[in-house]
């Protein structure tokens, strides 16, 4: 039987088997509603304010009431971004972005963009970190809201965050910080480092889909973007999702525990593949930043081929990972982050992103290293942009 | 996502290469759209007596060039010209909607390179 290895965890990962445990009784018997006044939604409540109490850890938040409960990430970072925006055009119309964020805060800028807002995509750098000058002349009295990725899920950079905080608060701005990638990953300290808002997901810490929080500090003014009952303070309302939630907190609270030994053990695994990739396969590269990166991300690409191609001959080996190539995108554009760190459209086409996780072992970057450098001279036999003296 | 057909040609491309004395050459698609296929032709007695191809692509790309040689070889020209975009297509078993336009290129690799053929023909 062929190996499998999956190394897509950015795309995907599995829920820890202590997170479905914790969570099974309220898929089943426990099935109260918080907001009711009997025993049942007690019980509901205090599971909720627990899952809470959770995420607060993880992050370092003042306070339980300043973690919100959402769908997810991308909802997180749609309340975020629209939710300052709108409750802040008193003061001003400016939003400052950079253009490698992920979707789910560059299409809410644009949006915002129709809305009479206007919005400054701030370029990165070619290792993905944010040119600060340009941050700096961007951000002015006008400017509400500056939202970054903490770590660029993609291609793995994490930003200078104390440095961005200064800069955005300095013309009293908020910062929110897309920290989907990091959170969990890589310590993280709202409060030593000064973020207004932050997005994060639950999936990406091995607990469900589904369900994610918003950190917003207290003071920070925003207003919901999707009303209702009020629920969650008012900012996200809908009937709370208690098994979801009570997943979350205990993914977060292993993320915690675990965070130094798994981020360690990740980062030496990481660091082996990319190492030994580049040495075996000729015109082959590391996107992002050498060390400023998230332990388990190994951003790389192959000249004079497609990422796609590599993708379906990798899975014929019974490997998973993804690609920036425009064939994997839903547009026909290869990824806008791989464009913004300065990369040719050609090169990016030619990404592959393996995301480490939990369950890979050292025999599966062996695996990987042992499969990929045929795989990637076969698909250049194949390609007319490959150079003759690299046939030979 | 793909057919079996798909994977097939694929994994085991036929007629994948350069011939390097052609009678036509086609080029067609940009790098930049991920796409960049190459059409060598050789033709005897007004039929196409060998066809080889080069690509850069995804899945499709390379299976659709596969698929347009074996379609190709040993038809008249005629006949090869007559050949389009989706019978490659139905020939593979069907391609997903998003890779038809843009990875779908093959008969027009074809096209041009028995173009290139009859243009240095004439002169």
């Amino acid at each position: 039987m062929t190996r499998r290895v999956y190394m897509d965890y950015a795309a995907g990962k599995p829920v820890a088997p202590e997170v479905l445990e914790v969570m099974m009784p309220y898929l089943t018997d426990k099935c109260g509603n918080p907001s009711s006044p009997h025993s049942w939604g007690n019980e509901a409540r205090k599971a909720m304010e627990e899952a809470r109490a959770k995420i607060v850890s993880l992050v370092a938040a003042k306070k339980p009431e300043e973690i919100f409960f959402t769908s997810g990430g991308t909802e997180s970072n749609n309340i975020a971004i629209k939710g300052v925006a709108f409750r802040n055009k008193d003061r001003g119309t400016h939003i400052v972005a950079t253009n490698a964020e992920h979707m789910s805060v560059m299409n809410p800028c644009k949006s915002l963009l129709k809305q009479g807002f206007t919005v400054t995509f701030v370029p990165v750098d070619k290792s993905g970190i944010v040119n600060l000058q340009a941050l700096e002349s961007a951000v002015t009295d006008k400017t509400t809201l500056v939202s970054i990725g903490y770590a660029n899920g993609e291609i793995g950079t994490i930003q200078p965050i104390r440095e961005i905080a200064e800069i955005v608060h300095r013309e009293g701005a908020s910062l929110h910080m897309d920290a989907v990638a990091a959170a969990g990953q890589v310590p993280i300290n709202v409060q030593d480092e000064n973020i207004d808002l932050m997005s994060v997901s639950s999936n990406d810490m091995y607990g469900p889909r589904g369900i994610g929080a918003l950190y917003v500090k207290t003071g920070t003014r925003i207003e919901p973007i999707i009303q209702g009952g009020g629920q969650e303070r008012g900012l996200r309302s809908g009937t709370e999702n208690i098994p979801a939630m009570v997943g979350m907190g205990k993914a977060a609270e292993i993320a915690k525990a675990e965070m130094k030994t798994e981020g360690e053990r990740l980062s030496q695994l990481r660091d082996k593949l990319v190492k030994r990739v580049l040495e075996s396969v000729p015109a082959s590269f590391l996107n992002g930043h050498p060390t400023q990166r998230l332990p388990n991300n190994a951003s790389l690409r192959f000249s004079y081929i497609e990422g796609e191609s590599l993708i379906l001959s990798l899975d014929m080996v019974g490997i998973a990972c993804s690609s920036g190539s425009a064939c994997t995108s839903k547009t026909l554009e290869p990824s806008h982050i791989l464009l913004a760190i300065g990369l040719k459209h050609e090169e990016a086409h030619g990404s592959l992103l393996f995301t480490l996780g939990k369950q890979n072992t050292k025999e599966d970057v062996d695996y990987v290293v042992s499969a990929l450098p045929d795989i990637v001279k076969r698909l250049r036999a194949i390609s007319p942009l490959t150079p003759k003296e690299m046939l030979s | 996502m793909y057919s079996d057909k798909v994977l097939d040609h694929f994994r085991n491309p036929r007629n994948m290469g350069e011939i390097p004395d052609a009678d036509g050459v086609g080029t067609v698609g940009n790098p930049v759209c991920g796409d960049l296929m190459t059409i060598y032709i050789k033709v005897k007695d007004n039929r196409l007596a060998d066809i080889k191809f080069k690509t850069f692509g995804c899945g499709a790309a390379i299976a659709t060039s596969s698929m347009i040689t074996e379609l190709a070889k040993g038809k008249t020209l005629d006949e090869a010209m007559k050949i389009t975009r989706g019978d490659v297509a139905d020939n593979l078993g069907g391609l997903p909607p998003v890779k038809m336009h843009c990875s779908n290129l093959a008969a027009d690799g074809l096209h041009a390179a028995i173009q290139d053929y009859l243009k240095k023909k004439g002169a």
